[in-house]
This record gives structure tokens, C-alpha cells and sequence, in this order.
């Protein structure tokens, strides 16, 4: 206990570490990290609402080519895919001299990029499981009551998809925090990026990592809870009553 | 003349499933206020029959008319389909069916399960459809269930609530697919007293049943149905009191 309390104290007080400055880029870090893990999952659900109706379609057409992209970005990893998009797009000729190139010369468009149409992939299939589940006698009521397959769709099948899927999903965003940390391997100064270049500066590995990694933890129960809080709200008709 | 269409008539309808011919012929018409009921053993294709009444299943052959309106058919290399779907919905938003499993969309209350076809499908101010969804809840008995979620109901609710449900549409004719097979025997009383009201108001309906002393105090016609065929049809102190084919007697006979 001596020991604990003791380097505690070195670590607030004694070394030069948590200085104001250092906290400010770990705070940088927040930011990129958030900015970059909210956008990449609105964007990739946006998407994957859409892409698990194809992916749902009776014709081939339609839900094969799907399959193939969940399948590919399922199927390999994010920093290969990461690698591909960050280091690859330079090759496209004339690229430089389009709109494009001052945002995909940054490292955060493309780790936008990279980390959107992962989570899509996933999303994808997540969505498509629960559309898969639903009872086939309320579609059979929704037909029988005069619904087409878009008002169906609409008020029916989704709706009680996404409540099914929401489990599932809450995962998916706690894996996409903590995937996001690879980022930080095409010079992005999110979080872990922070981290890495303060025990960089300072050659102080435990102190830096860990206090990345209570961040990190802090996060998680954040969208924990959030997605209980959500689950309580929207899954209380698969709760009997007492 | 001024006379009001007949509300469905249906002509020599034909379905099978892969090599089985499962109906083989069948026609009824129901007249405003009719309570036909179809019984048969299972198997004998009474539900299949149903189904076909409102499109759930595709028949392969037969006509379909409802309140007047014939249902236009075309052939695909699947087989026969409807030709315009939106004639399809416009025409099953006037027959409405309660199952066997009820089928309440579980994701949503019961009143939000009442209004939800008027709204979205008839275009009915909410409001409007809120009010009339409490009326019908009451006269169903379940007033105090009407923001409980199906899975938080018995069976026997859930089936009113059904028939609240199909009752919002105010269908030109009632399709009730073995309604009471899926309850408990102490909860079908329930249920069936209110289809006895609901005859006895002048409502049309087609019920497929097990319930022969609904058949006989209810109905103004029964049809016994023996593998895709009508094996003997009439009043029910006709069919179910002097059944006439050797094997509508076998059925009718007590069981033990």
C-alpha cells in the first residue's frame, strides 16, 4: 500500500510529467479520438441501414455485391485496411490535383475512411441478422393489414430490428473505441498517438500508457451505460410485466 | 341497381404446393352479414383456402372479388401474381384477419397496434384513430391494457386485442384464421363471446374453426372442406344436425 501511495505521489507531484502541458495533449487526443469514433459510426450507420435492406434482398443481385464488401472488410484486418487507404490513394493518378487531396493528405480523412466502411461492414450484418429475425406471422399481419413492403419496412420490420440488434450494435461501438487506437500508427494524434509521443518525450512508458488506458476505460462505461439506459427504454416490451 | 356489391366472392380456387393439390375448386360468396364458417379435418386445406381469400398465399387458378372489384391476375415465370400490388393492398385493407397466433407487431403497445394500419394504411387522423381504438378496446374487455406490450398479456388478451385490431380497419369482411387453436381452454371463452357479438351485430365473417358450438349457434353457413374439396355445405342444423357424406359423420362423431 506504502508502495502504491508513494508513486502516486511522485506521479502528481514529483516528476514532470502530468504537466499542464501534457494534459492538454492528451485532451488534443480526446477530441481526435471522439471526432473520429463518432463520425466514422453515424456515418457507417447511416450506411449500414440501407446496405442490411440489400443485404436482406431475395435477389442476387442486389444483396451478393453487398455480401462481398462485409465480407472483405470483415474479413481482413482494419490496419491493413487502414494501411491501404492512408499509403494506396496517393497511387491514383491525379489525385493530388483534385478538391480531394488537401483532406486525404491528412491522416484523418483517410483513418475516416478506413474506420466508416469497417463499422458499415459490421453494422451491415448486424442489421441483417435482426431483419432476418423478424416474426414471420407480424409481417404477416403487417401484409394481411394492407401494408406495402416499404411502409413494412418502415414501421414494422426496422423498428423491431433495431431494438433487436441493439446489443449487438452497443459491441460494435466499444470495439470501434477501441480499434480506433491504430490510428495513431499513420501519425494521428488521437489518444493513443498522445500517449505514445508523451512516453516518447519523456521515456515514461507506465505512467503514459496508463493513463491513456483509464481514459480509454472511462469511455467504455460511458457508452456502457449508455446503451443500457437505451436498452431499458426501447427493449421494455420483451420485458414481462411484475 | 342500386344494390350494395357483395362484400367477397371468391370462384373455383386452385392451389397447390409443389405436387400436391392442396385446394382443388373452391367458391364461396359472403353477403353482408353472412358468418361462414369452414371446418374440416387438418389438412383438409381450410386455412390454405383463408389465406388465399386475402393473398397471403398466391392461388394458381380462380377469381377473386371484393366488394365488387376483381382482382387482376398475370403470369410470371414464378407462376401467377397479382398484376398491380397497390390493388392488392387497397383490397386487403378491406378484409381483415386474425390469426391463429395472434401477431401483434411486439415492439409496439397494444393501442399503438390498433391505430397503426388506420394511420399508415387508411390515412386516418390520429387523433381520430386513438379515439376509436379506446372505444374498441372497451368493448373488448381490456381497456386497462392498452399501453401493456403484447408479450406482457395472456393469450387470450392478446387475441381481443387482435380483433380490436382488425375491427379499427372497419373491414367489409372479417377473416378469423382458428382464432381460439393457440389459447388455453379456460381463455377461449373469452374470445369467442366476442365473435358471438360480433355476428350478432351483422358483421361478415369467415372463421375457420374447431369450435363446432360456435359453428352451429353462430353461423349462417358452414362448409366442410375434405382434401381441397367441399364435401357438404348448408345451414348449420343442416350440416352439423343431419350430416349426409359418411365421412362429415366420422368427423362430427364424439371423439371419446
Amino acid at each position: 500500500m506504502d508502495v502504491l501511495t508513494t508513486w502516486f505521489h511522485d506521479l502528481m507531484a514529483g516528476n514532470a510529467i502530468f504537466t499542464a502541458q501534457t494534459i492538454g495533449y492528451y485532451w488534443d487526443g480526446l477530441v481526435t479520438t471522439t471526432q473520429l469514433v463518432f463520425l466514422s459510426l453515424v456515418i457507417g450507420l447511416v450506411l449500414a441501414v440501407p446496405l442490411a435492406i440489400g443485404r436482406s434482398s431475395d435477389r442476387r443481385w442486389i444483396s451478393l455485391p453487398i455480401y462481398v464488401y462485409t465480407y472483405v472488410f470483415r474479413g481482413t484486418p482494419l490496419l491493413i485496411q487502414l494501411y491501404i487507404i492512408y499509403y494506396g490513394v496517393v497511387f491514383f493518378d491525379g489525385i493530388q490535383e483534385t478538391f480531394l487531396w488537401p483532406m486525404l493528405r491528412e491522416a484523418f480523412y483517410p483513418a475516416l475512411i478506413a474506420f466508416t466502411l469497417n463499422t458499415a461492414a459490421y453494422t451491415t450484418e448486424i442489421f441483417r441478422g435482426a431483419i432476418k429475425a423478424t416474426a414471420r406471422g407480424e409481417i404477416e399481419a403487417a401484409r394481411a393489414y394492407g401494408m406495402s413492403d416499404s411502409l413494412m419496412m418502415r414501421r414494422i420490420i426496422l423498428p423491431s430490428a433495431f431494438r433487436r440488434a441493439l446489443p449487438a450494435y452497443g459491441n460494435e461501438v466499444i470495439f470501434m473505441l477501441h480499434a480506433s487506437a491504430i490510428a495513431s500508427v499513420v501519425t494521428l494524434m488521437d489518444l493513443t498517438g498522445a500517449a505514445r509521443f508523451i512516453y516518447a518525450r519523456y521515456y515514461a512508458p507506465f505512467e503514459a500508457f496508463l493513463f491513456v488506458a483509464a481514459i480509454y476505460l472511462c469511455l467504455t462505461f460511458a457508452i456502457l451505460y449508455f446503451f443500457r439506459w437505451l436498452e431499458k427504454r426501447l427493449l421494455a416490451h420483451l420485458r414481462p410485466q411484475s | 341497381m342500386a344494390e350494395t356489391p357483395i362484400p367477397l366472392e371468391v370462384r373455383n380456387i386452385k392451389k397447390r404446393f409443389g405436387d400436391t393439390e392442396v385446394l382443388k375448386g373452391l367458391s364461396l360468396s359472403a353477403h353482408k352479414g353472412d358468418v361462414i364458417t369452414l371446418i374440416g379435418a387438418s389438412g383438409s386445406g381450410k386455412s390454405t383456402f383463408l389465406r388465399c381469400m386475402n393473398l397471403l398465399e398466391q392461388p394458381d387458378e380462380g377469381d377473386l372479388i371484393v366488394h365488387g372489384e376483381e382482382v387482376r391476375f398475370r403470369q410470371t415465370r414464378h407462376g401467377r401474381e397479382p398484376a398491380d400490388w397497390k390493388q392488392v393492398v387497397r383490397m386487403r385493407a378491406k378484409l381483415s384477419m386474425v390469426f391463429q397466433g395472434f401477431n401483434l407487431w411486439a415492439h409496439m403497445t397494444l393501442l399503438e397496434n390498433i391505430i397503426e394500419a388506420p394511420v399508415h394504411v387508411l390515412g386516418k387522423p390520429k387523433k381520430e384513430a386513438i379515439e376509436q381504438a379506446r372505444a374498441l378496446l372497451e368493448r373488448v374487455g381490456l381497456t386497462a391494457r392498452a399501453d401493456a406490450y403484447p408479450a406482457q398479456m395472456s393469450g387470450g388478451q392478446q387475441q381481443r386485442g387482435a380483433i380490436a385490431r382488425a375491427l379499427a380497419m372497419d373491414p367489409e369482411v372479417m377473416l378469423f384464421d382458428e382464432p381460439t387453436s393457440a389459447l388455453d381452454p379456460e381463455l377461449v371463452g373469452d374470445v369467442l363471446k366476442v365473435m358471438h357479438e360480433l355476428a350478432e351485430e351483422g358483421r361478415t365473417m369467415i372463421v375457420v374453426t374447431h369450435e363446432m358450438s360456435f359453428a352451429r349457434d353462430v353461423s349462417s353457413q358452414v362448409i366442410y372442406l375434405h382434401q381441397g374439396l367441399v364435401e357438404e355445405a348448408g345451414a348449420p342444423d343442416q350440416v352439423l344436425g343431419n350430416p349426409q357424406s359418411p365421412r362429415l359423420k366420422q368427423f362430427l362423431a364424439p371423439k371419446y
